[in-house]
């Protein structure tokens, strides 16, 4: 058979078939549209401003490693003015995270960024493997999701950062809408589907500028770029659930690959239709809706196993105590309160173009901020979730130990 | 190497190819990225050697590993696991059906792990 040649160029050999759109290309014209793609997907979500300081929450993995290599390329080729570092959590897991840190070392050196490692031992006293030893594998992916979100947080601000990338791609958000539907939660949606992310107890916000890329482009992309990634599983995560609706999205893109990014769009209609926090259309819901919080671990962020929501009732009773916190913070939809927030401040340039997620704009209510009486950390709650998490924790400590 | 002395009579000739892992599926493979293999021009059947026949002939010959659902779901390879013939996506050659070539390198890679 004689080799299909490049729709583009036609000249060269096609190497890849896109599953978004069957279309044929060679290794050079995909490398070109890929990146011109994330491109326009940062430009029309006016995504950052010129001079913007950005850490990139990098695991090691393919996503964040080639969102690195693309958001340099980028930053290089139109001028963004963008100031990147590299972000990376260090849960305290041996045989996992500590050879990944490696392989982002050499990113950094690749690419020529700064990086700042955070651990959890120093940020909460408890690496995960002593979690683990002291509770459990079971439910240990709320402690972990709940610890690195934070733990990204704090880890810009002692960089003095604002803004976090993640490279959660369209399979992952496509998993995460999928997972929302499974459980009946639509008011998770926004946050799985909007492009960039906040969270009401912090005022740094997260985005996600590779979420229309396909995970298969990602390892192409990785591949032909012969980028230095490193793969593996977390060897603690059970990812019941998840792994489901992954499994499901993979079968789903064999035989109709454009479903995946159908899914995302379905997502983001859904999410605009979803009510949000104003007044509901029955009334006899208004009030018992612990679904319309949102929860902070879910954005949990980098390894793509938030939370294995669907293990034991331990985990189900530890979910549960986490919202019932949440409740007090009227479960806003996130996203428009730090879209809204730089627009406040005078030194920041306005962006051009209104981001699209403002457009479903919900009028912010009361917004209950404080802090954390413990660590003072931003929280709506006397304790904020990492210090009731580290409390359960620190009472167990000495019994396993003894 | 037992495969050449094997290789005098036509009816069992082999096939020499390489066969990497990557992405994770390394980890299915005793840890091992590449692998130089030589595999029967034909199948038991008499048919001639293609992608799914390798798929079974690794299943059965090179894994060590016990979890062959991570690599075949359903009799064909697991959705989410990306093959790579010679650089070309499997899909612009005919996916299992694409019939091996001498010196052929054929990789394949996961999708499905983490960072």
């Amino acid at each position: 058979m004689a080799p299909a040649l490049c729709v583009v160029c036609k000249t060269e050999r096609a190497l890849i078939k896109r599953p978004k759109n069957h279309q044929k290309l060679c290794k050079g014209c995909f490398i070109q549209i890929f990146e011109d793609e994330v491109h326009h997907t940062i430009i029309s979500s006016s995504l950052f401003y010129p001079g913007e300081r950005v850490a990139i929450g990098a695991s090691g993995g393919k996503d964040s490693t080639v969102l690195a290599s693309v958001l340099k390329t980028l930053n290089e080729r139109h001028k963004y003015g963008l100031d990147l570092v590299l972000l990376s959590i260090d849960e305290g897991i041996k045989g996992y995270r500590d050879d990944s840190l490696e392989t982002v070392k050499r990113n950094a050196a690749q690419y020529d960024m700064p990086l700042k490692i955070v651990g959890y031992d120093e940020l909460y006293g408890w690496t995960m493997d002593q979690v683990v030893e002291t509770i459990g594998k079971k439910g240990n992916c709320t402690y972990c999701g709940v610890f690195r979100r934070q733990a990204l947080d704090r880890g810009s601000k002692m960089l003095g950062i604002k803004h976090v990338v993640t490279g959660h791609n369209a399979d992952d958000v496509a998993e995460t809408v999928l997972m929302n539907l499974l459980r009946g939660d639509l008011a998770r949606l926004s946050r799985a589907t909007s492009i960039v992310t906040g969270s009401n107890a912090s005022d740094v916000k997260r985005s996600k500028p590779l979420k229309y890329a396909y995970e298969k482009e990602i390892v192409l992309y990785a591949h032909h770029k012969k980028l230095d990634y490193f793969s593996t599983e977390c060897i603690y995560s059970p990812e019941a659930f998840r792994g489901s609706a992954r499994t499901l999205i993979k079968s789903l893109e064999r035989v109709r690959p454009s479903a995946i990014l159908d899914v995302v769009r379905s997502g983001e209609d859904m999410a605009r239709l979803v009510p949000g926090q104003t007044k509901d259309t029955c009334a006899c819901k208004a009030n018992a809706t612990p679904a319309l919080v949102a929860t902070e671990e879910d954005n949990g962020g980098g390894c793509g196993s938030a939370n294995g929501r669907s293990m034991g009732g331990e985990m189900a009773a530890m979910e549960k105590q986490l919202r019932e916190n949440e409740k007090v913070a009227e479960g806003k939809l996130e996203t428009e309160i730090t879209i809204l927030k730089p627009a406040k401040k005078g030194n920041q340039p306005k962006p051009d173009k209104e981001p699209k997620a403002s457009s479903n704009t919900v009028p912010i209510m009361k917004q209950k901020l404080g802090s954390c009486e413990r660590c003072g950390y931003m929280s709506s709650q006397k304790l904020c979730q990492a210090c009731m998490l580290l409390e359960g924790l620190n009472k167990n400590r000495p019994e396993i130990q003894i | 190497m037992a495969a050449e002395t094997e290789a005098a009579s036509p009816e069992v000739a082999n096939l020499p190819i390489v066969v990497e892992f990557s992405g994770g599926l390394e980890m299915l493979f005793s840890d091992q990225r590449r692998h130089a293999l030589s595999i029967p021009v034909t199948t038991s059947e008499g048919k001639p050697a293609t992608v799914a026949s390798l798929i079974d002939y690794l299943c059965r010959n090179t894994m060590k590993d016990t979890r062959k659902e991570l690599f075949v779901l359903d009799d064909h390879l697991r959705p989410g696991i990306l093959v790579l013939i010679n650089d070309a996506d499997w899909e612009l050659e005919g996916e299992e059906a694409y019939e091996i070539q001498s010196g052929d390198n054929i990789l394949f890679v996961s999708t499905l792990h983490g960072g």
